[in-house]
């Protein structure tokens, strides 16, 4: 029985557009992909307004910071508030290299990567004694006590006023704004290549297991603590990188920018983004970005006052995050996975093939439930 | 690898609708359009022949918002009225006014959208040190007009930042009026300081150290205004234990009212020497009554608390809401009454409505002086050459000069007491002032404080010469 005719059927079932794959092979697919993602925001940085680059350059570096919190949290099971602490390390030591050192740009990018991982390692350590609300306690801990340090030393860290960053020189014409953007998509897409190659190799596999079965991992000959406090360094050292892009678009690093509500909406946008995926938190930083302006641009719209618009970001973000754990825990990515799923399911009646999602970068198995599970 | 098989249906109709407000999210900021502001034939951004753009931004949600949200809309009041008399040149004044949070990342974005989509013309009444810090380098880069900064830093008059300037006195100068009366009136006594850990209280105790004697100072405490959230109980007995019978504070409203009730609760009651940003009765009072209402107090225990307010000093750099029978209070009372019925039924005239108004009426007189011909730099340099002789409800000029861009330097110190005429508000009736000092005047540098010996100026009979 011939299929019905459907417009486009007839491409699908061409037999050169079936062998039309992405590389299996884990580091191929993934530049592939972050290649043709990096060819898509250049066309469409060159296109925007410096305002809007400057907007997009935000979503990179959050990205850089959710997709640590999400290797940390969804894939391997360890709850944390306290990114906002990581970011901030990041931040101040890259702020502090610049402003009594002249070290090549890229060393002090590094160095904040660096000293965020170190702190990571300190507070990993004993975080593998501690699971669910434990661990998330300490963490928040961490994210209200850290900030307040350079306060109290405000001779070094610059104090209310902070310390300054600068911007590499953008290359010829091209406006300051839509330069800082591309270091830090090119930052997010490294990062994300990275870590979806990881994902994808035995420490993926290592991190999965111990987030799902810590007994049966350690059984099986996995070095649980070991492999808990790793998944806190590399996440610690992403949230450093995105705290020193942050100073950098800030222009300025003082503690004012990190307080525990920056640690809070990194968790709730991994959340609606996905948790454990990677893809997901573009998404998720596109959120985190956009729906605070478009709250106040819908507030504008209904001529509610000043005060009424600023609260109504805080409180649509709010539904939309207990709505999404509610119904839709696996987030946005996961959401479109499952509609992919279906769309593959629909193409293979009528005889389509459709590329298989389950190989993607990051695929998550059980994502927040897990979590919940083993808290 | 197979989903968990929940109501499928519920799930896709979620994530669709998750998908959806993504979708609108970024159609919205793409599409977004900057607000319809054409420019004139000398093209300069936010400037038309009807209209002038501002912006700024301010805490109106988190914790530096109560009292200081009420600052933007007390100066949206002085443009309505400006507005509603043909404006400043022909020129209607168009403020726009955005939440930050307190948060310098906010800020960031926030003033990156008003000057690089919105085209604002200058950046006026910014409230915040660390945030106005984040954008006191982008902002002069850019050539905008970041005037009249909301904080008393000294950092706003910096010359290699012309395009900022500060207006309210420097903490810095408060610290040495107040410490200067403080040597006067209680040499020998045994002094401790209590101040917020930021700018703002190291600044003001930098004052108080050039002028009261190190030996006399026996307890240094200092508290987070982020983490605050209880009574700092551990300050108050550490300057009780260390004897200090005069307590100068750097501290907010809601810290004031945090460090009297636990230092009444010990049987502890010093002289108390406060800044005047943490001891406006109408805003410092609710707060003594509310604080002890929720800490189990009865009605007559919060009310009684607000007493404790009776014979504390501080400054004041404009005639205080009390005092009904001064000229610019009773124009600023019908300003407000008229052009924000709303803000006034709810707060009234008091420190932070004042404030506004007197700030908003300064950038009035800033754009009349730079003419009709309006340029960034132009406004910048009008302040320079005629804010001596703006009319404001100070009790000293403005000292914006070519090389100083800090506004008012100088204040007098008044005592708060009972037998003084009080402050009415819609939320009852404060504790009044009366005056202990002279007005004197002082720099943030080695200047000594002295008397101020010019006159103050009264309220013109309309508001704006509308020509």
């Amino acid at each position: 029985m011939t299929p019905p005719a459907v417009p486009g059927l007839a491409l699908g079932r061409a037999r050169w557009f079936r062998r039309l794959r992405l590389p299996t092979q884990p580091l191929a697919r993934h530049m592939i992909l972050a290649l043709c993602g990096a060819a898509v925001l250049y066309v469409v940085t060159s296109s925007l307004s410096p305002y809007n680059d400057f907007e997009v350059g935000e979503i990179a570096l959050y990205v850089i910071a959710l997709s640590g919190l999400s290797l940390l949290t969804g894939v391997n099971g360890q709850i944390s508030l306290g990114h906002g602490a990581f970011m901030a390390v990041g931040a101040y030591a890259t702020a502090l290299l610049m402003t009594h050192t002249h070290l090549n740009f890229l060393l002090e990018l590094l160095a904040s990567i660096g000293a965020a991982a170190i702190l990571g390692l300190v507070i990993g350590i004993p975080a593998t004694r501690l699971k669910g609300p434990y661990l998330a306690g300490m963490t928040l801990l961490l994210a209200l006590a850290l900030p307040p340090i350079a306060d109290k030393w405000s001779t070094t860290f610059g104090g209310d006023q902070g310390l300054t960053t600068t911007v590499p020189a953008a290359p010829g014409t091209t406006n300051p704004e839509e330069w800082l953007a591309w270091i830090q998509i090119m930052g997010a897409l490294i990062v994300v290549v990275l870590l979806a190659n990881l994902l994808r190799s035995r420490f993926g596999r290592t991190f999965r297991a111990v987030r799902d079965d810590e007994i049966a991992a350690s059984l099986a000959g996995i070095h649980v603590a070991r492999t808990k406090v790793i998944a806190f360094v590399i996440s610690a050292g992403c949230a450093g990188l995105a705290g020193a892009f942050l100073g950098l678009s800030t222009g300025v690093v003082n503690t004012g920018e990190f307080p525990l509500t920056l640690s809070i909406q990194l968790l709730a946008a991994m959340v609606l983004g996905g948790t454990g995926t990677l893809m997901g938190m573009w998404w998720g930083a596109v959120l985190l970005v956009y729906l605070p302006q478009w709250s106040t641009s819908l507030s504008g719209d209904f001529n509610l006052g000043s005060g009424a618009s600023a609260y109504l970001a805080t409180i649509i973000f709010g539904v939309v995050l207990i709505v999404a754990m509610i119904a839709a825990p696996t987030g946005i990515q996961g959401g479109l996975r499952w509609a992919w799923g279906r769309i593959s399911v629909f193409g293979s009646r009528l005889g389509v093939s459709t590329p298989s999602v389950s190989e993607g970068p990051g695929a998550t198995l059980h994502g927040p439930d897990q979590v919940r599970n083993s808290g | 690898m197979r989903q968990s098989s929940h109501t499928s249906i519920g799930r896709a109709l979620v994530t669709g609708a998750l998908g959806v407000t993504l979708g609108a999210t970024l159609l919205a900021a793409c599409s977004s359009s900057p607000k319809a502001t054409t420019t004139t034939t000398a093209n300069v951004p936010g400037v038309t022949a009807t209209s002038i753009s501002i912006g700024a931004t301010v805490p109106l949600t988190g914790p530096a918002a109560p009292g200081y949200d009420e600052i933007a809309p007390a100066m949206d009041a002085v443009f309505g009225w400006v507005n509603a008399h043909g404006g400043v040149d022909g020129r209607k004044i168009n403020y726009t006014y955005l939440d930050d949070g307190y948060n310098p990342a906010n800020t960031a974005t926030l003033t990156r959208k008003l000057v690089l989509q919105d085209n604002i013309f200058a950046d006026i009444g910014s409230l915040g040190t660390p945030t106005q810090a984040a954008v006191q380098g982008f902002l002069n880069t850019q050539k905008v007009p970041q005037l009249f900064i909301e904080s008393g830093c000294n950092c706003w008059s910096d010359p290699t930042y012309p395009y900022s300037s500060g207006w309210q006195p420097p903490y810095t100068v408060e610290g040495k009026i107040l410490g200067s009366y403080i040597k006067a009136n209680f040499a020998g006594k045994k002094v401790g300081y209590l101040y917020q850990g930021d700018e703002f209280g190291n600044d003001f105790v930098k004052g108080l150290d050039m002028e009261i004697p190190s030996a006399s100072v026996v307890s240094r405490q200092s508290y987070d205004a982020a983490t605050l959230a209880g009574p700092l109980s551990n300050q108050i007995a550490a300057l009780k234990a260390a004897g200090a019978q005069v307590v100068a504070m750097a501290t907010i409203p809601a810290a004031t009212a945090l460090a009297m009730l636990p230092a009444a609760a010990i049987g502890y009651f010093p002289q108390y020497v406060i800044s005047n940003v943490g001891a406006d009765t109408p805003t410092v009072g609710p707060l003594l009554s509310s604080f002890t209402s929720k800490g189990g107090g009865s009605a007559a225990q919060a009310k009684a608390a607000t007493g404790l307010l009776n014979g504390v000093i501080t400054d004041a750099y404009f005639a205080p809401e009390a005092d009904v029978s001064n000229p610019w209070v009773q124009v600023e009372k019908k300003l407000l009454q008229d052009y924000a019925p709303s803000l006034y039924a709810k707060s009234g005239l008091d420190g932070n409505t004042q404030y506004g108004i007197a700030l908003a009426y300064t950038f009035v007189q800033a754009l009349q002086a730079a003419g009709k011909n309006l340029t960034r730099a132009g406004l910048v340099a009008a302040i320079a050459a005629h804010g001596k002789n703006f009319v404001t409800p100070g009790f000293v000029p403005l000292s914006y000069s070519s090389t100083v861009h800090f506004g008012f330097q100088g204040s007098e110190v008044i005592k708060l007491s009972s037998t003084a005429p009080p402050a009415v508000t819609p939320t009852g009736s404060w504790i009044g002032s009366t005056p202990v000092t002279p007005v004197e005047v002082t720099d943030i540098g080695s200047a000594p404080v002295t008397k101020y010996t010019g006159s103050t100026s009264t309220p013109p009979t309309s508001l704006v010469s509308t020509s």
